[in-house]
């Protein structure tokens, strides 16, 4: 009955998205001392000097998602993970500009 | 259902010893991985891969599958000799990568359901990833659709336990939209429309990347639009006003007189609608006529000798 299917409406995760710590690891399924782990490697680079002032924008989630299956599917180590996260972020622009 | 070749999916030989296994699963594991590879269908691969690995890695699993083989081919139709697992005791290994709950209905005819994610060992990251039920996917979108919005019909499969407990890939259908003004890269997230974690009953989020068809002529940099206008000799030396397409319509565009091929354009605000909205670029492409009759090679013999012109000069030729 595909016609009475109700249309379901999401959130555009954009440029001006900005997350707190809390929302960032709500979104991620995961927990804060993660987060500073990654923060620590340079994997994500929130806005905001302290820890209640950090704001994470749209790429981050994609980064954290992105890394906790790099670590978890492929055993692979943050500085490693962020390693991986650059290059692919540069492939994908290079794709895009194809 | 069908009879899965675990080694003909590692690329193994029978004989492969554990130290192969492991090297040819790593590997890939790395070329199927779906936040890396650009292969087709490279989620379902490492899924199918993770299954394979789970058996031929735990010795019990795979002398059974072993003994098993014997008579069976790739894709054969197949259902499960009575007791062919016979003497042999599942310890149940650790699981290595695979989502367990995603492994096909051969496995689990074989090795049953016993092997429950929290029984996951591992390493990092195992904590947080057990517990999401995040889906991704991508969709594909015509410019039109991203400068107007539209609504999608999405289809997921999605495990689902039934009335008397067994696992079924039940499709799940859902309508979306997509508003307006979305890009490329930018993602859409669905709250609860993920998958169900079948050991803790919590709903994930759904998350839609969004990704453009290539456009016949449309090309698009963030939220604006660039078109390769061809214009001919004289619509370009002497100035006019020629029509353009934009993902909106049609708009009138001036072209100031002595363009040169080239010249770059800009439409104000037709491109993505955004705030503010992109810009169209338009670059002037020069079309040379053909001289199709005796009166236009004849137009362009006069042009030769009236106009004296020698683009080359700075060349020094």
């Amino acid at each position: 009955m595909p016609n009475t299917l109700k249309i379901v409406t999401g959130v555009v995760l954009d440029e001006n998205t900005r997350l707190t710590l809390v929302e960032l690891c709500c979104l991620g399924k995961t927990n804060a001392e993660y987060i500073f782990e990654l923060v620590e490697e340079g994997l994500l680079e929130p806005e905001g000097l302290s820890t209640p002032d950090w704001r994470f924008d749209s790429r981050a989630l994609k980064r954290l998602q992105k890394t906790i299956h790099l670590q978890h599917d492929l055993r692979i180590n943050l500085a490693g993970a962020a390693l991986v996260l650059d290059l692919l972020e540069e492939v994908e622009e290079l794709r895009r500009k194809l | 259902m069908e009879y899965k070749d675990y080694y003909q999916i590692m690329g193994l030989a029978k004989n492969a010893s554990k130290k192969e296994i492991k090297r040819a699963y790593k590997k890939l594991a790395r070329k199927y991985h779906p936040d890396v590879s650009k292969e087709k269908n490279a989620e379902d691969k490492f899924k199918e891969l993770g299954e394979a690995y789970e058996v031929l890695k735990d010795p019990e699993k795979r002398a059974a599958y072993d003994q098993l083989g014997k008579k069976w081919k790739s894709k054969q139709g197949f259902t499960p000799p009575p007791g062919w697992d016979a003497g042999f005791e599942f310890s149940g290994g650790n699981f290595t990568g695979g989502n367990a709950s995603e492994f096909s209905d051969f496995f689990e005819s074989l090795f049953g359901r016993q092997f429950q994610t929290d029984k996951m060992g591992g390493h990092y990251g195992h904590q947080f990833y057990a517990q999401s039920n995040d889906r991704h996917a991508k969709i594909m979108i015509d410019l039109e659709e991203a400068y107007k919005g539209t609504t999608r019909t999405i289809s997921l499969k999605m495990p689902k336990l039934d009335q008397l407990g067994h696992l079924i890939n039940k499709l799940h259908t859902l309508n979306v939209k997509i508003p307006k003004g979305v890009k490329a890269g930018q993602r859409i997230r669905l709250a609860g429309q993920g998958g169900s974690n079948l050991n803790n009953g919590k709903q994930g989020d759904l998350y839609l990347e969004i990704e453009f068809n290539k456009h016949p002529y449309f090309q698009v940099s963030e939220r604006d639009i660039y078109v390769d206008l061809p214009v001919t000799p004289w619509e370009v030396a002497l100035g006019s006003t020629i029509s353009v397409p934009t993902l909106g319509g049609k708009v009138e565009l001036k072209i100031p007189a002595e363009s040169q091929a080239g010249k770059k354009l800009r439409l104000k605000g037709r491109g993505l609608p955004d705030s503010p909205a992109g810009d169209q670029y338009v670059i002037l492409k020069l079309v040379i006529p053909p001289a199709k009759t005796a009166e236009d090679e004849l137009l362009y013999e006069k042009m030769s000798q009236t106009m004296a012109f020698n683009p080359r000069t700075h060349m020094g030729v």
